[in-house]
């Protein structure tokens, strides 16, 4: 009797047609490891089904372009010979049912998809978002999602520079673990993935495979219900410390001339990495499965090719060049096995105890998985408010409380619990705009970021995505770097809904834009959808994550204010936009309003004006106005600097609230010298650019014409939210 | 002055440590790979932070007993002057070369910051260049710094002057609140008996240069440079 009844077949995520198309390729009905590999390799998680066609719409070239999608991270040319590699990525599901566990190997994975293209790594990201504080299971998932990354990435020892974490009753049932590697490797050193080479062994490194981790790809592509929690088995354990050594051991053989190809083993370990290298090298691949490394006895060829095991490597040898990797390998005491050959046939095939097991075409089944033109509808979006039907509050009462709220309080209670100094070269550490690590040995350094705001995604897809990628780049641009390239990490809920596949699509749109406009061509990525608990999604959450350089280490500021008696100048226009606002939402009580509008050409001409005064040393501190608008960038400078600032009101017809809280886009703060200030008020002016004084430097206080408030009292009520929220009673 | 850094698997500071005493005396340390049994003749040896074989045991329990660290011991019981730094000091407790143990820390998590600490002698090869006294600012990053020794250790640790650095507020008072992991006395380094040996849990190699944000660790290779030459 047949193992394959439709029960098997919806247990492993196929549909009918998908099926159907199976038995094309086939020609017979599959067998039991057969039809696993084809589902997970057709997964959502693999095969990007349903956004394909979306994301080819994505600019993804420019001159200093080496490597765009579709290898295991993206490639950009920094000069001097190197090449800076990197890659965001989703662990959102695993970190959800088992959230130390699910965040370590989300860190652990994108690290390897980093070194396997030859990148040492040097810095580690991640964006975070989780449900309400007052959820019963936030708590829990903070403390475990913050502790996994920082167990992995502290024993790995690379230095987990910033990232974001916000808060939003709608990632209560699924929250985001965005994790993002970057690495460097000389530029005429990378490493690719397709096989060459018939006859040349295919060489399995690291860990041992065992059974954790079966299906993972196939449970990251489902909705989650009650039940999700019983899928804890499905999620892998790491092992850091392996890690740790898999990373020198790659980088010394490297080194040599022995690898013709190389491959991390991540989501669908075995069966993806390997019809991945054959299909790019348009070859075949003989496996013998006795001869991988097992963990547990008795694995079925099922379990071997399904495991995601972590710590893992595929890689193709020179031939006669096994003995010199293998020296490596056990130097660093890992597992080292020839496990197959490359062959002429495009098949798959796989033995295991002397018989073949499984007879795949590889093409088919690595390139013809199925692309869907999914329906969608237009987004309905958010009507705008008026900024005169959101509660007016004193501005500095206002202020003290938006900084003790879930999302502008300091995250130093997260970033502290990660080594962000490891490797001798972090000059920008947290808690700035962007993180800025030195290139080692050179006096150039890469500044990194990630950035999104879901709930401008969600009043507007196609604005928020446009703002995802602005916010990045205006990032690093205050930092002083020239921005060059974006991973983007897109999470949204299910995409056969066809209002969901509607956000995916217009935010995908006004990414695609943003990308274009400032010269921000996307290299890599990562699509997580199927997001919805119980049919309730998530946020629209297009994360992006961006790297650039700053050429001269002295050429870039921080954000805090460094000399009492200075100017404190705003650049770009203030508007008083207070739609989807975190001041609306925390002191009005309203989500309601239209997302704030990003002019490109604005944003370009405001960031090259900025990025040209900090680069010439005409700033002392920069920050760009993001959530809470412009006083809590200056009192973020402040706090930062522990010098105070006398602020004084416009004259303006706008509102007081919406003046100091509104999130205007292409705006940043400066400081400089009263003399720099007066003359960059001229050229501002002469550019066409909005720029003005609102205030100077000094003291201990934040002065708003009459009122003030301590600094001490500001930093307090910083600081102080997550400490408290996370000392609360833990509820799992 | 010539140096060797211990290197273990798992080891992920040795790099940074090499950075720095590269700075100070113009050549690279001697890597030194944890199976080795013998080094040459040197005046410095540095067991350098990080989680070595991964510390799924206690932090630096595996570490203290390989082959390398016997070599380390006689070195060190013969006067060769040995650093450890961070897992380098858990490893150097676990190994009998310094009194105490380091617990996790009270607060149970992984911290990573700058502290401020007081040095406590002035008169070794180790902190020469600075003041007694003097208030540092010197990065922390672990999960198991909590010293403790047993009571008439800790008398016998005080009473000798083996307190090489204390936890403090930026003023130099050593109070409850400056103090990051829950040590006894608010103790960050101490010495052995000899005054050849240090540990310490802050990493001097994180602000020795200026780029990086301060060079207060910066003296402590400067000492040694003198002092070993």
């Amino acid at each position: 009797m047949s193992q394959i009844t439709p029960d098997v077949i919806k247990q492993h995520g196929l549909s009918e047609s998908e099926y159907k198309l199976v038995l094309e390729i086939m020609g017979r009905e599959p067998n039991l490891t057969e039809l696993g590999i084809f589902s997970v390799m057709w997964s959502e998680h693999c095969s990007y089904k349903s956004s394909k066609k979306w994301l080819k719409t994505l600019p993804t070239k420019a001159p200093w372009v080496i490597c765009g999608p579709g290898e295991n991270a993206g490639v950009i040319d920094i000069g001097d010979g190197l090449a800076c590699i990197f890659k965001m990525e989703s662990h959102n599901h695993p970190s959800f049912i088992e959230p130390y566990q699910g965040a370590a190997t989300g860190v652990g994975g994108i690290l390897r998809d980093v070194f396997t293209m030859g990148a040492r790594p040097v810095a580690n990201m991640n964006a975070l978002r989780f449900g309400s504080p007052d959820h019963a299971k936030t708590r829990h998932l903070v403390s475990g999602v913050v502790s996994g990354i920082g167990g992995y990435g502290n024993c790995v020892g690379v230095p987990t520079v910033g990232g974001e974490c916000d808060f939003h009753a709608a990632y209560n049932g699924n929250i985001l673990v965005n994790a993002m590697t970057v690495g460097l490797a000389p530029a005429d050193r990378i490493f690719y993935s397709a096989a060459a080479g018939v006859g040349n062994p295919v060489v399995y490194v690291g860990s041992k495979t065992g059974r954790d981790g079966i299906h993972g790809a196939t449970m990251a592509s489902a909705e989650f219900n009650e039940d999700s929690e019983e899928k804890r088995p499905t999620v892998q354990v790491g092992d850091p410390f392996t890690e740790k050594l898999l990373i020198e051991a790659c980088m010394e053989l490297m080194a040599t001339d022995v690898i013709v190809a190389i491959q991390d083993m991540g989501a669908a370990g075995l069966t993806s990495s390997s019809f991945e290298m054959a299909s790019k090298g348009g070859l075949g691949i003989e496996m013998d499965l006795d001869k991988v490394p097992m963990r547990e006895v008795g694995m079925s060829a099922y379990e071997i090719m399904l495991s995601e095991s972590q710590e893992r490597m595929l890689m193709v040898l020179k031939p006669g060049k096994e003995d010199i990797a293998k020296a490596i390998f056990d130097k660093w005491e890992l597992d080292f096995a020839i496990v197959g050959v490359l062959t002429d046939t495009k098949h798959m095939v796989l033995k295991r105890h002397g018989e073949v097991v499984a007879d795949l075409p590889i093409d088919p089944l690595a390139l013809a998985s199925p692309e869907y033109d999914r329906p969608w509808v237009e987004p309905k979006l958010a009507a705008p408010i008026d900024a005169k039907s959101v509660k007016a509050v004193a501005p500095l009462e206002a202020l003290k409380k938006l900084l003790n709220t879930p999302d502008l309080c300091s995250k130093r209670w997260i970033y502290s619990q990660y080594d962000h100094m490891v490797m001798g070269d972090t000059v920008g550490r947290p808690g700035g705009d962007a993180g800025v690590v030195r290139v080692h040995g050179a006096n150039k350094a890469l500044a990194i970021t990630t950035d999104c705001t879901p709930r401008y995604c969600q009043a507007n897809p196609y604005e928020g995505g446009k703002q995802a990628v602005a916010e990045a780049w205006r990032n690093l641009t205050a930092v002083g770097a020239r921005p060059l390239a974006v991973t983007d990490n897109l999470n949204f809920g299910n995409p056969e809904k066809p209002e969901i596949m509607g956000q995916i699509v217009k935010a995908i749109q006004g990414m695609g834009e943003a990308c274009v406009a400032l010269d921000f061509p996307v290299v890599s990525g990562n699509v997580s959808l199927y997001n919805e608990t119980n049919g309730q999604a998530i946020l629209p959450t297009p994360a992006i994550g961006a790297v650039g350089v700053i050429d001269q280490l002295d050429q870039r500021v921080g954000i805090a204010f460094e000399q009492a008696g200075e100017a404190v100048l705003v650049i770009g226009a203030t508007a008083g936009h207070l739609g989807a606002s975190i001041y609306a939402r925390e002191i009005g009580g309203t989500e309601a309003g239209s997302a704030p509008v990003v002019d490109l050409a604005v944003e370009r001409k405001n960031g090259d004006f900025v990025r040209a005064l900090i680069t010439s040393g005409r700033v002392t501190a920069c920050h760009d106005v993001s959530g809470g608008g412009l006083l809590v960038s200056v009192a973020e400078m402040a706090m930062a600097g522990g010098l105070g600032v006398m602020l004084a009101n416009e004259p303006t017809t706008l509102a007081e609230h919406a003046y100091w809280f509104g999130e205007d886009q292409a705006r940043y703060v400066l400081a400089a010298t009263t003399a720099e200030a007066a003359a960059i008020l001229i050229e501002a002016a002469q550019a066409g650019i909005p720029a003005a004084m609102i205030g100077t430097t000094g003291g201990d206080a934040l002065r708003l014409d009459a009122a003030s408030i301590p600094l001490a009292e500001l930093v307090d009520a910083h600081e102080s939210w997550l400490p408290n929220f996370m000392s609360g009673p833990e509820s799992n | 002055m010539k140096a060797a850094v211990i290197v273990f698997p798992g080891s992920n500071c040795d790099r940074d440590v090499a950075v720095s005493l590269e700075a100070v005396t113009g050549a690279k340390p001697l890597m030194a790979w944890h199976r080795d049994t013998e080094l040459p003749r040197l005046d410095l040896i540095v067991v350098p932070g990080g989680f070595s074989y991964g510390d799924y045991l206690r932090s630096g329990a595996m570490a203290a007993h390989s082959p390398i660290m016997q070599e380390v011991k006689r070195r060190a019981e013969a006067g060769v002057h040995v650093l450890g730094i961070c897992n380098g000091f858990q490893i150097l407790t676990e190994a009998g070369l310094l009194p105490g143990v380091l617990m996790r820390n009270r607060g149970l998590k992984f911290c990573c910051k700058d502290v401020h600490l007081t040095v406590s002698r002035n008169d070794t090869a180790f902190a020469s260049k600075y003041r007694k006294g003097q208030v540092i600012r010197i990065p922390i990053a672990h999960a198991d710094g909590n010293f403790f020794a047993s009571p008439d250790m800790l008398s016998r640790i005080e009473d000798e002057g083996q307190v090489a650095f204390r936890y403090c507020d930026e003023e130099g008072n050593l109070t409850d609140s400056a103090n990051p992991n829950g040590s006894l006395n608010n103790i960050a380094g101490v010495y052995n008996m000899q005054g050849n040996v240090l540990g310490l849990m802050p990493h001097p190699e994180r602000l020795a240069e200026a780029e990086l944000g301060g060079t207060d660790g910066r003296p402590m290779f400067d000492s040694l440079l003198e002092a070993l030459k």
